[in-house]
């Protein structure tokens, strides 16, 4: 039996306003508990909320990148439930009437291939605060410094069909929402969150199966792994002639399974009504128009126009404008160097890349910076260095030994270039290894490794390779 | 000097007749001597109000000085009050000492005021008797086996047995504009918008608007103008200037064209209080004023449309006192379920119960749009015949309320009827208007009010109207016996 898989993503991304959405309460992370939470925060009798405006330019700015329609009158609803990090029973959030309209991304996937995946809405609402279990005995903690921080909820269209899919479409968002500056895109502070909605299909099934919502996956890796997990079981169910029942799983990363939330029976009845403490949203044409004079160059624009500018492969510029700190480095490097776009990517994709990865680190903390890399690159580029000997440059860079110029004088690197020097090599070993001369000239041509090791050795490998294959076939040929 | 107006009080504190100190010890005493019978009062600011006395006089003697400076008041203990409790009228917020003002105290107390205390209320503004408050009832001072009519029914019955010359008050549903009938008093509800609801115990956002019990229309003048206006911290509150009141006053009343609306005289109502109001409009016509028949033809529909908007609201607003961060918290809670239903079930009354389970059924999944949805329909109705109507008329009177003061437990059995004494008020709250009542006589030697409506931030007007009127009677100038 064949099957597809059916999935749509919910993203919750903080936006990044120095107040809280509905209150002059900062919203810096890491603050000792409940220090950040004001009265309105604490929900406390007779407050009321203020609409941060900064939160909706955000929103806005965030659904005009997507080509979404804003809505010039949107709604702050009430989702009513009880729960002590709620602090006034209720969220405000928006529901029927949502401030970001329909909207797509396009998604770019291994095999080169690209896919447009929709985007239903985008909505405000405030977050909760956190409820602490852990350090505390028979009784629970509860920190209201999150409380109130604004959240732009982004709700796809069940348009992936595989868990790969869903982390393209999650990468793209992220990026898009860093691009933007209105989201730090921080997955382990919790600051970019996503739900999954996941149902399986027999192939070429139009109506779609019974969906599961994922929660809590906190990672990119996760939500692949989640996601598989959770086709799977939705497989063996039916498969094993069950049904799958409409409900929310979490997710548990140590064990990578699902695991039964509540059901739809047991959902929560949040009784959406609209608030009566906020006035509809209305947002003029003129506001609009401001926002989008602040867009940024999009991720789909830039990759464009890398291709363009620098003769990349679609893949090669996807890959470099994925973040625009890597894009900024990437172009930085490339004006430095004066030039050569490919050589200039294939050391961001390549050393440097497995560097920051290797160590975990953001292109931002990169102790090579664009221009040190490029430093490096007019080594390469003026025959000072053999690619091999620029690695080893590379490194001495990254653990902090200074730039090019220094680690090639420090370390004595600075490739053999003169014909003569190598020449003179050349006779000494030719000296040195009559019996293999005498091979080769007899037709074992394996032996010109030898000899080009050999020359290798005796220059710790910095006579230029190009140099040494010339001089070589013509003193070995006699 | 207490059966002076707040008017005459202020132009007394500055011509410097009388000190601050004085005043607020003269009303301290009758507080002291009457409060134990009415129960008109929660919380008194002996020792506070005498600081801000004397800190009133200095301002006063330094001639650093306000309509308002060194005039007491009190204020309905709905408005948060910093380091005072504010109890809202429940068992539930007993133990609550706010942290912070209202706007409407923080006004106030700028403009010098000197806060007496805190007067009782019916629990969370839920009731139209004051029967419903923790604190027990409250006497109507014009006959004590009598409701003051609620929910301002503790400020209703200070100012009446003048322990104090003003108090603040809320109007939800009719909870100002009532009991000022009730006990023979001027109340104000501006238009909502027109002051801000920060810091005032949320009952029914959409409709809870401050104003204030007076004597006369002068008095509200005075105060309203010193509370009204923008509040950035409400977004519901409206950048619009705000009039001078007291200049407004004596504009001449010819020529105004007043409604009345047919419905307001249907079997509901008292004939004797109808008489009353129509006694009232012979007076407006020697002013100059013309009377037209009008019709509110979804009129009927105002009472059953607040009790959806008005639960479905509260059963919200009220979610946050779970016994988590204040007010009441049971004892030794096992789970966060008991302490949810341990804490809510011990700390709300009866009449808030009843409300919120309504509000929760009305806004439950299944019935959203049969009930909820239906009345913002039938609001929309209310306002639109409002609307229409003042495209004729300049302001609509009618009875405040269909008779006087009913006796103490007489309808508490029996919810509907007791939400029927709010029959000509609650449409005013769903329409957003201003509505005030005026004392306009006397039934079975109780007092009775004339409501008059006004447009959309028409305060000025009604108070002029109100005030027009009190210059040719004296209604208003009637003391209860035993509280001369």
């Amino acid at each position: 039996m064949q099957w597809e898989t059916v999935i749509g993503l919910e993203i919750h991304a903080q936006l990044l306003t120095k107040s809280k959405i509905f209150s002059a309460a900062s919203t810096a992370f890491g603050a000792p508990p409940n220090t950040q939470a004001c009265l309105v925060d604490l929900g406390y009798p007779g407050v009321l909320p203020v609409l941060n405006k900064e939160a909706v330019r955000m929103a806005v700015k965030f659904g005009l990148a997507v080509g979404a329609g804003i809505a010039p009158r949107s709604v702050f609803a009430r989702k009513n439930y009880f729960y002590p990090d709620l602090p006034k029973g209720y969220q405000i959030s928006q529901y029927e009437l949502p401030v970001v309209g329909r909207g797509s991304v396009e998604i770019e996937l291994e095999d080169g291939s690209s896919r447009r995946i929709g985007i239903t809405r985008a909505h405000l609402e405030e977050d909760a605060g956190k409820s602490l279990h852990e350090g505390f005995e028979g009784i629970s903690g509860i920190d209201l410094n999150r409380a109130g921080t604004p959240l732009l909820e982004i709700v796809s269209e069940p348009d992936m069909r595989s868990a790969k899919e869903a982390v393209a479409y999650m990468k793209k968002i992220h990026s898009l929402v860093r691009y933007l500056e209105i989201c730090d895109g921080n997955l382990q502070e919790g600051s970019f969150r996503c739900d999954a909605n996941v149902s399986v299909r027999r192939q070429g099934e139009q109506k779609f199966g019974t969906r599961a919502e994922l929660k809590n996956i906190n990672s990119f890796h996760f939500v692949e792994k989640a996601i598989l997990y959770e086709v799977q079981r939705q497989i063996d169910v039916i498969e094993g002639g069950g049904k799958v029942v409409q409900e929310t799983r979490l997710y548990d990363s140590k064990k990578n399974q699902t695991r039964s939330m509540r059901s739809k029976e047991e959902a929560n009845d949040y009784r959406y009504f609209p608030d009566p403490d906020l006035l509809p949203l209305e947002i003029a044409e003129s506001f609009v128009t401001e926002v989008r004079k602040t867009l940024p160059e999009l991720p789909d624009e830039k990759k464009q126009r890398f291709m363009r500018a620098y003769g990349l492969s679609a893949y090669d510029a996807a890959l470099l404008t994925a973040s625009r700190e890597l894009a900024d480095y990437y172009e930085t490097l490339v004006q430095a160097v004066g030039g050569e776009a490919k050589l200039c990517a294939n050391w961001v994709m390549g050393e440097l890349s497995a560097a920051l990865n290797q160590n975990n680190q953001d292109i931002a903390q990169s102790p090579v910076t664009a221009v040190m890399l490029a430093g490096l690159l007019k080594r390469i580029l003026d025959n000072t260095l053999s690619g091999k000997l620029a690695k080893e440059v590379f490194e001495a860079m990254w653990a902090g030994e200074g730039n090019a110029d220094a680690v090639i004088e420090n370390k004595g690197l600075k490739q053999i270039t003169d014909s003569s020097a190598i020449e003179k090599i050349i006779d000494g070993i030719m000296v040195a290894n009559p019996q293999q001369l005498s091979d080769y000239r007899a037709g074992k041509d394996k032996l010109f490794a030898f000899f080009v090791g050999q020359v290798m050795k005796a220059t710790q490998g910095k006579a230029n390779p190009q140099q040494v294959n010339e001089l070589l076939k013509r003193k070995l040929t006699g | 000097m207490h059966t002076k107006t707040l008017a005459q009080l202020a132009r007394d504190l500055k011509a410097r007749k009388l000190s601050s100190e004085e005043l607020t010890r003269s009303y301290l005493a009758r507080i002291e001597r009457f409060n134990p019978q009415l129960n008109a009062f929660i919380t008194v600011l002996q020792e506070e109000a005498l600081v801000a006395a004397r800190a009133a006089d200095a301002r006063i003697k330094r001639g650093d000085v306000g309509v308002l400076t060194g005039v007491p008041l009190a204020h309905k203990d709905i408005f948060c009050t910093a380091g005072v409790k504010t109890s809202c009228g429940s068992k539930m917020l007993d133990n609550f000492v706010s942290p912070y003002d209202a706007t409407v105290v923080e006004r106030l107390r700028q403009a010098g005021m000197v806060l007496l205390g805190k007067t009782n209320m019916d629990e969370f503004a839920m009731g139209s008797s004051n029967e419903t408050s923790f604190y027990g009832p409250v006497k109507n001072p014009w006959d004590p086996t009598r409701v003051p009519g609620g929910s301002s029914g503790g400020s209703a019955a200070a100012v009446a047995a003048r322990l104090a010359p003003a108090a603040t008050g809320t109007d939800t549903g009719g909870s100002i504009r009532q009991p000022a009938a009730l006990t023979g008093l001027t109340g104000i509800k501006p238009t909502y918008g027109r002051v801000s609801r920060y810091g005032i115990i949320a009952f029914a956002s959409s409709l809870d608007q401050a104003g204030v019990i007076t004597y006369t229309a002068e008095d509200a003048a005075l105060l309203l103008g010193a509370m009204a206006g923008f509040d950035p911290r409400d977004s519901t509150s409206v950048d619009r200037p705000v009039p001078d009141y007291t200049a407004a006053l004596e504009h001449p009343l010819k020529g105004l064209r007043i409604g009345l609306p047919k419905e307001f005289f249907d079997q509901g109502l008292d004939g004797r209080v109808g008489a009353a109001v129509h006694a009232a409009l012979t007076i407006y016509k020697k002013l100059g004023a013309e009377v037209r028949d009008i019709s509110l033809p979804n009129f009927w529909l105002s009472v059953p449309t607040y009790y959806v908007v008005a639960p479905a609201e509260c059963s919200s607003n009220l979610s946050r006192f779970d016994g988590v961060r204040f007010g009441h918290r049971c004892e030794s809670p096992v789970d966060l379920l008991d302490l949810y239903t341990r804490s809510r079930g011990e700390g709300f009354g009866a009449e808030v119960k009843r409300r919120i389970m309504t509000g929760t059924y009305v806004l439950s999944a299944g019935y959203y749009d049969a009930y909820y949805l239906k009345a913002q329909k039938t609001r929309t109705l209310i306002r639109q015949d409002f609307i229409a109507a003042f495209e004729n008329v300049d302001v609509i009177m009618g009875p405040a309320t269909p008779t006087p003061a009913f006796g103490l437990g007489e309808k508490t059995e029996d919810p509907i009827t007791m939400y029927l004494n709010d029959i000509y008020a609650n449409g005013v709250n769903l329409a957003g208007l201003p509505g005030i009542s005026i004392p306009m006589g006397f039934v079975d030697k109780l007092p009775v009010g004339l409501q008059i409506i006004g447009n959309y931030f028409d305060e000025a007007r009604l108070l002029c109207a109100a005030h027009q009127y009190q210059r040719e009677t004296d209604w208003h100038g009637q003391i209860p016996k035993g509280f001369q």
